[in-house]
């Protein structure tokens, strides 16, 4: 009973992908809401806009503006209680246009079947993310980064899934599984063991990370692949931006995962009715629940498609980190007498100065980019982000300054209280984040760990000063991107990877600013601070 | 010669003469065995404990056993049938008002007759022990009370799903054997049935019938204790399993049946060996005082009359010794039971309208004065 049972179904299903081979995006809304209506859907649109916070070169300057289409199909004998929504974001060019046909096919033949327990929504949204941020506020009636969207007018009921698809040809050789969500939020297992054995029963190959899995576990060359897979994952939501459209269902406690198709030149391809196969048995399946998945796990890490870490095996890895910091901690209180110690305020005055410092690395690259850009040759973008490498770089030189300010005598007290304090805070923070992204936490705790618990102002300074440098944050993320790099197989020239970096801060700040992600003021905020008080320790006299 | 001719036509005279003595006294054996087995009326007792879409095979299960217990003679007032019923109009359901048991929609055993007594939410432990009992309140219409007397054979079905010592009821309550047991010696203290045949297909079977310890019952299980029921076959088209194996082979065997037919228990206790049914299908005859081979499969699953169509006249002198003992010993008392009886609250009220006024209520044969 699925799609290819029919002959005639899936001749009009290849005519309508083939009038569809033009280029349609760059958001034909009256043409998407006739053919919509003349599915049999209900259709509605929605306007937006949104003010960047730096403009970016792909979209306007400043000003974003986009239209959301989405078409309801109500279930025929249902209440209109719960809903399931496929999207497919509508980017100008040709980009994602076979996924558009595919999602009207798949609604004219819906639209055809009595089972239909909960509505489906079809949403086709303007500008990737930003329409999909735009629509789910409004279908939740809630604002939390400050766009501007017309209200909606249909609205179908709680929404149990989603699944977003990207197809840019029409000839797919591999699916590939995207997972990875706003800051680093997955959705349930479950949803990636409904994918894979879906591809698995229409032989289709699937793949996560752009790798296939292989089936020889037990050789070195396996376990490199799937250490390789999983150090993909690891870097992928360590990021914390939303690696597909999906990521920003998971936030509503829906559960979403993003089908990209791939077409790899291989030889034996795939088309469209069988991916409207997969999709089609997919959504029946989520059709055909009666609640919100949650049988199976919510962190875990995927090595391949079949295999999975949970958390209570990777949380104890970090946990020894930790561990690390507190033995450390507790050494330190134990040679610290706190009545006859310095006091205080020799502690407070670099933790102030190091958090203010954050604060402006958090606030200044964005609100100086108008007299950056008049004072130098540079593009805003590039403003805010050489600004963020300024403000940072200029941190280094604080050790020298507040040592003038500071009069606490007894210093030998002074830097153990202050390690103390570092040390429980950054054990504190790494703890927080980790529980919330395991992978931004784990990746901070591997490179901040080892050297500031073993910090202390009698090293020698020159070479602790540069082992401290280079396994600061920001190197932190050059070196993810760098590694990132190599493990999709596109390696990067130094130069290359600098642009890269630049890029990725850039990004950082404008997924805070747009979605909340919440990776930039975690590292801006506290963990720079927190890495500042330790150079403090480092530089005490 | 002339004697020889005599003996011998006196030989056929005789021989003629006493065919049809011979015959009556056959009639009259067979007028024996019209009530060997103990019971004039036959109840059924069907309930799926299970409802939401996924339990599509229990509904079916239940409806299977519905269908041929209706097949073989026993009338939709003599069946209490619960079921959840949310399947065949579930929004889930591609072939609406239907209930499949055969894939490839063979076998609708929803049908357009199907009776249920007990409905959606009714289904629950409480509702269950009061039809057993017969304790339901006085406005429970007939449909919905499982009014058996003492010469009533009762098949009680259960399906869903169950552990070790329990089975569960719509997803919020249990049932457990002990409970179950109870209801059986309850039933059996108020002479609510003749023979009980007690089957059950859910995960761990034989553990609800362990406990019993009332007469003239027998238990089936899908399952031993340890191991899980499985299900048949799915439905590619519709999407769920349709029927757990043992009730399957159950019914494919029960489909053979027919009101005449002369298979017994023996039969029923072969039905979906291991190599079928995965799971080990148990059985308990201990309690039962008849031989299972001598039980016929009618006598629980159907209602046949017997009837014998003879123009003969038969002498029922000889009293019919019944061949079940209802008292443990033959020396205690058979007492004549009385119901309680219900409290006399005009009375209690108007104390003075007492005055020689006797109340007394005719029970079996003893009058109660006040």
């Amino acid at each position: 009973m699925g799609l290819l049972s029919d002959p005639s179904r899936r001749k009009v299903l290849t005519g309508l992908l083939t009038r569809l081979n033009t280029p349609i995006c760059g958001m034909p809304v009256e043409w998407l809401v006739k053919a919509m209506q003349s599915r049999g859907l209900e259709v509605f649109t929605q306007s937006f806009s949104r003010k960047l916070p730096f403009p970016d070169e792909n979209k306007e300057r400043y000003m974003v503006r986009g239209t959301n289409v989405y078409g309801i199909l109500r279930a025929p004998r249902a209440p209109r209680t719960e809903a399931l929504v496929i999207s497919a974001p509508c980017s100008p060019g040709d980009s994602n246009n076979q996924a558009v046909g595919l999602l009207l096919a798949l609604a004219q033949y819906f639209r055809n079947q009595v089972y239909w327990a909960k509505d489906i929504i079809f949403l086709v949204n303007e500008h990737d993310l930003m329409g999909t941020q735009a629509w789910l506020e409004a279908y939740h009636h809630t604002n939390i980064t400050g766009m501007e969207y017309s209200p909606l007018q249909g609205r179908a009921g709680s929404i149990q899934a989603a699944l977003s698809l990207e197809l840019s040809s029409d000839v797919i050789t591999s699916l590939d599984l995207i997972l990875e969500g706003l800051n680093g939020q997955l959705p349930n297992l479950d949803l990636a063991n409904l994918f894979y054995a879906f591809c698995q029963k229409l032989g289709v190959l699937c793949t996560i990370q752009g790798k296939l899995q292989r089936n020889d576990w037990d050789t070195a060359e396996g376990y490199t692949h799937a250490a390789q897979t999983m150090m993909l994952m690891v870097l992928k939501q360590a990021c914390g931006r939303s690696w597909g459209d999906h990521g920003l269902f998971l936030r509503y406690h829906i559960e979403a995962a993003s089908v990209r198709g791939i077409n790899s030149f291989r030889h034996y391809k795939t088309d469209a009715a069988t991916i409207g196969r997969l999709l089609e048995g997919m959504v029946r399946k989520l059709n055909n629940l009666l609640e919100r998945l949650h049988q199976s796990y919510f962190f875990y890490l995927l090595p391949s498609l079949s295999r999975f870490v949970s958390i209570g095996c990777y949380m104890l890895a970090f946990g020894l980190l930790v561990v690390i910091l507190l033995l450390r901690g507790v050494t330190e209180a134990q040679q610290v007498s706190l009545p006859s110690g310095p006091g205080v305020l020799t502690v407070l005055t670099p933790v102030v100065i190091s958090h203010l410092t954050g604060v402006a690395l958090y606030l200044l690259p964005v609100h100086l980019q108008e007299m950056a850009v008049e004072h130098f040759p540079v593009s805003e973008t590039e403003a805010v982000v050489l600004t963020a490498v300024a403000i940072y770089t200029a941190g280094l030189a604080l050790p020298h300054n507040t040592q003038r300010l500071l009069s606490g005598e007894g210093t030998e007290q002074g830097w153990k209280v202050l390690k103390l304090t570092a040390l429980l805070y950054l054990a504190v923070l790494l703890g927080c984040t980790a529980l919330i992204n395991f992978s931004l936490g784990f990746i901070l705790a591997v490179t901040l760990v080892p050297i500031t618990a073993s910090m202390t102002p009698h090293m020698p300074k020159a070479l602790s000063a540069l082992v401290m440098v280079l396994l600061s944050p920001a190197f932190t993320v050059l070196y993810c991107v760098f590694i990132y790099q190599e493990l999709i197989e596109a390696p990067v020239s130094v130069s290359e990877g600098w642009m890269l970096f630049l890029s990725v801060i850039s990004q950082g700040i404008l997924d805070h600013a747009l979605y909340g992600s919440l990776v930039y003021p975690l590292l801006a905020l506290f963990i720079y601070p927190c890495w500042l008080m330790f150079w403090n320790i480092l530089f005490w006299s | 010669m002339d004697y020889y001719n005599l003996l011998t036509t006196c030989a056929f005279i005789h021989l003629l003469v006493s065919i049809p003595y011979a015959y009556s006294n056959y009639v009259e054996n067979k007028a024996g065995q019209f009530f060997s087995s103990g019971h004039t009326n036959n109840w059924a007792v069907l309930v799926c404990t299970s409802r939401f879409w996924f339990n599509y095979r229990h509904v079916a299960n239940t409806l299977s056993v519905y269908r041929s217990v209706k097949r073989l003679g026993i009338p939709d007032s003599h069946i209490v049938l619960m079921l959840a019923d949310d399947m065949a109009c579930n929004y889930r359901n591609p072939k609406p008002a239907t209930v499949f048991s055969h894939k490839n929609m063979e076998l609708n055993v929803y049908g357009d007759d199907v009776e249920v007594d007990y409905r959606g939410y009714e289904v629950t432990v409480e509702n269950f022990l009061r039809v057993l009992t017969g304790r339901l309140p006085p406005s429970t219409p007939r449909s919905k009370r499982l009014l058996s007397d003492d010469r009533s054979n009762i098949l009680i079905y259960l399906t869903g799903h169950g552990g070790n010592g329990f089975l569960k009821f719509q997803d919020s309550e249990e049932i457990s054997n002990m409970e179950l047991a109870d209801a059986f010696e309850q039933m059996w203290q108020k002479r609510r049935y003749n023979e009980l045949l007690f089957i059950i297909d859910t995960c761990q079977g034989a553990s609800m019938y362990e406990r019993f310890y009332s007469p003239n019952l027998m238990a089936l299980a899908s399952s031993q204790v340890g191991e899980d029921s499985l299900s048949h076959q799915p439905d590619l088209a519709i999407g769920v399993h349709l029927m757990d194996k043992y009730t399957f082979y159950l019914l494919e065997f029960l489909e053979e049946v027919h009101p005449a037919s002369q298979a017994n228990m023996n039969d029923l206790f072969k039905v979906c060996p291991q190599s079928q049914c995965v799971s080990t299908p148990g059985h308990r005859t201990d309690l039962f005082q008849r031989n299972p081979g001598s039980v016929l499969i009618t006598d629980f699953f159907g209602s046949v009359r017997k009837v014998e169509i003879t123009k003969d006249t038969i002498n029922l002198t000889s009293s019919l010794k019944p061949l079940i003992q209802r008292s443990g010993s033959g020396d205690m008392q058979i007492e004549s039971l009385t119901y309680v009886d219900q409290l006399p609250v005009a009375e209690i009220i108007h104390q003075n309208a007492i005055q020689g006024l006797s109340y007394s209520i005719m029970t079996e044969g003893t009058p109660v004065n006040f």
